[in-house]
């Protein structure tokens, strides 16, 4: 499965289906983040049921505090 | 005058009138680290009428590959950061006023600092203070520029009271832990990076160029090459204790305020008494040199070391108890030392 991560396209194992696993798999699923997936902010508490399929647009923005 | 600011004033976005404005206008910028120092360079070249910028710390050697005011000779003499910013901004440019504070920003303290303020800057290291900066700001209407970063990491946005969402529409709760303490390191470019996010951001502001202000909240990776700017309008809660119909404003409440803090990536416990003090500094190097070990005092803060544990005593009365993350031990030593 090919999808664009923040502008850039990854590939990634077909054993990625839902946002959570997207986040565990980028080592964000401790943090504070904001998902859009195509276009639309995915609430977080939908994120082990939203699917993400080949060719999706995701954006991930996660909150830090450094400064 | 006019030479001096000539090069944005040729910039259509500025132009001569821009250029009055900003001169009218004041940023209280938080926090004189990184961010800080970024800001507060570009926005006093740019001739922002007033600048304030607070700060709690003094300079360390490790401050000085990405806070750009600083040099060694600053970090060698331990000046507090407030102290450092203020001389080197008032060189850089005379024109405007600059007022550098040492002072750790609690509620009692923001209520002031806000007053004529037209923008505040986050430069901070946190987000209990981002809480505060968050409910002060709505409180009085005052737009407040959020910004973060961490490793090659970086994040920004704008809030503007009554038009977009707030911090604590878009998080909810305070992040706890990891992402706020600098473990992993951070480099130069990255803070560069959300500075200038930061800075244009604010001189829209000043010449009231609304229309031109980023509504999205954007983040990049200058490692990993990503960005991303997504839009967070529909995160606005109505019912937002901060920014809602009916605000409350919690965290400027006083049972919400910490009195000691572990200070990021720092190691270092802070510890403020409940009241304002001014500290007899030369009555407490008297009391010190009882006791043995290293004394180090310039006219802001006096620094004693022994037993390999160094302990800060500001002016203003709080203390620095370096070499612990631990609150219940150096309350301790801070008792043992000051009774
Ligand atoms: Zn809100």
């Amino acid at each position: 499965m090919v999808i664009h991560v923040n502008g850039e396209q990854r590939e990634l194992l077909n054993d990625i289906q839902t946002v959570s696993d997207l986040l565990n798999h980028f080592e964000l699923a401790d943090k504070k983040i904001i998902v859009e997936l195509n276009a639309n902010i995915v609430d977080s508490s939908q994120h082990e049921e939203i699917t993400v399929q080949d060719g999706d647009r995701v954006e991930l923005v996660h909150f830090v505090g450094g400064g | 005058m006019k030479e001096r600011y000539s090069r944005q004033i040729l910039f259509d976005g500025i132009g001569e009138e821009g250029q009055l404005k900003l001169q009218k206008k004041h940023v209280l910028i938080i926090g004189a680290g990184a961010l800080g120092t970024g800001n507060a360079e570009i926005l006093t070249r740019a001739g922002v009428g007033r600048i304030t910028i607070v700060d709690r710390d003094y300079v360390e050697v490790s401050n000085l590959q990405r806070q750009q005011l600083y040099t060694e000779r600053d970090a060698n003499d331990r000046i507090p950061k407030a102290v450092a910013a203020q001389k080197r901004l008032r060189e850089i440019n005379p024109d405007i006023e600059v007022d550098g504070k040492i002072m750790d920003v609690t509620v009692e303290e923001i209520d002031r600092l806000v007053s004529n303020v037209d923008l505040i800057i986050d430069a901070t290291d946190n987000f209990d203070i981002r809480f505060l900066i968050n409910d002060v700001a709505q409180k009085y209407g005052v737009p407040w520029i959020y910004g973060g970063c961490v490793s090659s990491y970086g994040i920004s946005f704008t809030v503007l009271p009554g038009e977009t969402p707030c911090l604590n529409c878009l998080l909810e709760t305070i992040p706890l832990g990891g992402a706020t303490c600098d473990t992993v390191g951070v480099i130069a470019p990255a803070v560069q990076m959300v500075v200038a996010y930061q800075a244009a951001e604010a001189i829209k502001i000043f010449v009231e160029d609304f229309e031109a202000v980023r509504r999205k909240l954007v983040s990049f990776d200058l490692w990993k090459n990503e960005q991303s700017a997504i839009d967070v309008s529909r995160l606005k809660k109505e019912d937002c204790p901060s920014c809602g119909e009916s605000p409350t404003y919690p965290y400027l409440s006083y049972e919400n305020q910490t009195k000691t803090a572990v200070l990021c990536g720092r190691n270092t416990v802070q510890i403020r008494p409940p009241k304002k003090v001014n500290r007899d500094l030369n009555a407490l190097v008297t009391q010190l040199e009882k006791q043995g070990g290293a004394i180090e005092q310039n006219p802001f803060l006096v620094s004693y070391h022994s037993e390999n544990r160094r302990v800060v005593f500001f002016k203003d009365g709080r203390v620095l108890i370096h070499g612990m993350k631990d609150i219940v031990e150096a309350k301790k030593i801070y008792h043992q030392l000051l009774g």
